[in-house]
């Protein structure tokens, strides 16, 4: 039977942990996304499902208290906002070279700094790009809706544990903040499988478990560095998620993600009712990034815009997908400022018909 | 003719390596406490049977391979985040034996939050802190424990309280704690001490199992080659200069 219930982006994101069946979530209270930690308090998982919830001192601690125990097999969990998932950064180096699954949601707010606690997308680079030091890649997930923000939860640690790497959510104040109607899927009851690869105990007769991201001989980390990089390329090759519309008879393309991949689909109808060709990719994976649908439309249509709420992140991504065969504009809002689709179509207009 | 073969037999053993212990070359430097430290806990763990049971975390610093000789399950933490990463483990596996082995800058400077807050939750975990006054692995720096007026390579003339800050006492700072149950500082350099270190570390475990608290037991230790001098002399001078400072005993005991 299906459960729907109107929720809250944040509050819905906890219920959907609970129910992939993690075993623990470590957090520190952010605007916005305090209400993580609160319901999963409220919820008493301990009760429910056994699951730990800790508030840690700070958002290092955090992190690292998912590393311990991501490493002992766990599902583990944690979620901050952009000042807290810069702090976690270090953390997160540590767990993608140790190969530790885990998963770790941002709901994005404007910055640099202390910024503002409204909605953003200014951390795209920061999620796409690794975030911490080293040749690492966080496979990263991108909701526009509270009903995504669910799936992907689930979706999350499927992933981290298929390749046994971080997985960041990329949401921001926007799907955090707003309820919406959600179908919950069912509970995942926690596993208790052991793994190799864990620190659960030495088996008596087995070499004992050792889990480090350290290599002093150069020729070891560079094999490191290789296997990471071949895990990257099945990552490419498998996980590729993006909705499109309106592509088939499209002369332009709008790509956007997110809460912003939302409002430019409104201004994508509203070119339609002018007479513009536009139609519209939304990655759902920012990394891997939707290269191959980027780089074929490349061939049939005349340009690209890019909407987003930073001053010009994913275009970069956007640009070498399309790779110099078509112009790739952008057009954006930032600072916690949210464009409208009318903006959005002006912005096109004037880039593309001629203001 | 005594030959060695015909003596090695049971009744003539009178010391065997522990099990807990790997057969790996330990990489520290001569005269160092670390060797005699990890033999102390490893001897624990092996007399309480809890090998196969212990998880450990290893921090960076001249410790940072501890992970290679001890031979438990173990994870390499970063940089003073080791009791966050064992409060994440004992928190998914509370029936596990779970223990930290720091040095002074990994536990007293970079990870004093992480430290602190571990403590005072009642992490039921065991922190091994060994105290040598220096940073060792990065070539004698500074550490927050170097003593008032001693030499490093970042306080070439001397620590100047006034403006470096004093030696902290951290052992004593977190046993004001109500979460941690037992405190104490031993240290490694006689036989005698390194057996008195071995009973505290046995005692922590078994505070664990009963679900007491943080345990956390200072080794103060010497540092032979950034202190410049013989382990003979790291060792005397470690006796009159660090022990007045940092003295040795229980500093909490349950009561």
């Amino acid at each position: 039977m299906k459960e729907l219930r109107l929720m809250k982006g944040n509050e819905a994101l906890a219920e959907a942990a609970i129910r992939a069946g993690a075993d623990a979530y470590f957090g520190y209270p952010i605007t916005p996304q305090s209400e993580v930690i609160e319901y999963l308090m409220a919820q008493n998982t301990e009760e429910r499902t056994g699951m730990v919830v800790l508030q840690a001192e700070s958002e290092v601690a955090a992190i690292n208290m998912v590393y311990g125990a991501a490493g002992c097999g766990k599902k583990a969990i944690t979620t901050s906002s952009s000042p807290g998932i810069s702090l976690k950064q270090e953390g997160l180096s540590y767990i993608a070279g140790a190969e530790l699954p885990c998963v770790v949601a941002n709901i994005v707010r404007g910055g640099p700094g202390l910024g503002t606690i409204q909605p953003s997308q200014s951390d795209y680079l920061q999620a796409v790009k690794g975030g911490g030091h080293g040749d690492y890649k966080l496979i990263v997930l991108a909701p526009a809706t509270v009903q995504e923000t669910v799936d992907y939860v689930k979706l999350a640690f499927d992933l981290a544990f298929k390749y046994r790497n971080p997985v960041m959510i990329l949401s921001d104040g926007i799907i955090g903040q707003m309820m919406e109607k959600v179908e919950l899927f069912e509970q995942i009851p926690r596993s208790d499988k052991v793994y190799d690869w864990a620190t659960t105990g030495k088996e008596p007769g087995k070499d004992h478990v050792i889990i480090t991201s350290l290599q002093l001989q150069p020729e070891n980390q560079e094999k490191v560095n290789l296997r990471l990089q071949a895990k990257y390329k099945e990552v490419e090759k498998n996980e590729v998620l993006y909705e499109s519309y309106n592509i088939d008879d499209a002369e332009y393309v709008f790509v956007a993600f997110g809460s912003c991949g939302r409002i430019t689909q409104k201004a994508m109808e509203l070119a339609r009712k002018k007479g513009y060709k536009v139609g519209q990719i939304r990655p759902q994976t920012l990394y891997p990034f939707p290269v191959e649908i980027l780089s074929k439309l490349a061939d049939k249509v005349k340009g690209f815009l890019t909407v987003e709420m930073n001053a010009g992140q994913m275009v970069e991504d956007v640009r070498l997908a399309v790779n110099g065969k078509k112009p790739v504009e952008y057009y954006g809002r930032f600072g916690g400022m949210i464009p409208s689709p009318e903006e959005i179509l002006d912005a096109f207009e004037q880039k593309f018909i001629g203001g | 003719m005594i030959m060695a073969e015909n003596l090695k037999n049971p009744e003539n053993l009178v010391y065997e390596k522990t099990k807990v212990l790997t057969d790996r070359v330990l990489h520290y430097c001569p005269g160092c406490g670390h060797g005699t430290a990890h033999r102390m806990l490893a001897e624990a763990i092996d007399d309480l049977g809890i090998q196969e049971e212990t998880i450990g975390v290893a921090p960076v610093g001249c410790s940072v391979l501890a992970y290679y000789y001890f031979d438990v399950d173990m994870t390499e933490a970063a940089h003073g985040r080791a009791p966050a990463v064992a409060t994440g483990i004992k928190r998914v596996m509370p029936e596990k034996y779970v223990f930290t082995y720091q040095g002074d800058g990994d536990l007293a400077a970079i990870g004093t939050a992480e430290t602190i807050h571990a403590c005072n939750r009642g992490e039921n975990i065991l922190i091994v802190f060994v105290n040598n006054g220096i940073y060792g692995m990065t070539g004698g720096q500074m550490a927050p424990t170097t003593l008032e007026n001693m030499k490093s390579t970042t306080s070439p003339r001397g620590r100047d309280v006034k403006t470096m800050g004093a030696p902290l006492k951290i052992t004593e700072l977190i046993a004001q704690l109500p979460g941690t149950y037992y405190v104490a500082r031993h240290s490694v350099h006689t036989p005698a001490n390194a057996r008195k270190t071995k009973r505290a570390l046995k005692k922590a475990l078994e505070y664990q199992k009963e679900e007491k608290g943080t345990c956390f037991i200072e080794v103060v230790s010497n540092c032979p080659s950034n202190w410049k001098m013989t382990p003979v002399e790291s060792n005397k001078w470690m006796e009159e200069n660090m022990f007045p400072f940092y003295p040795l005993g229980d500093i909490k005991v349950p009561q």
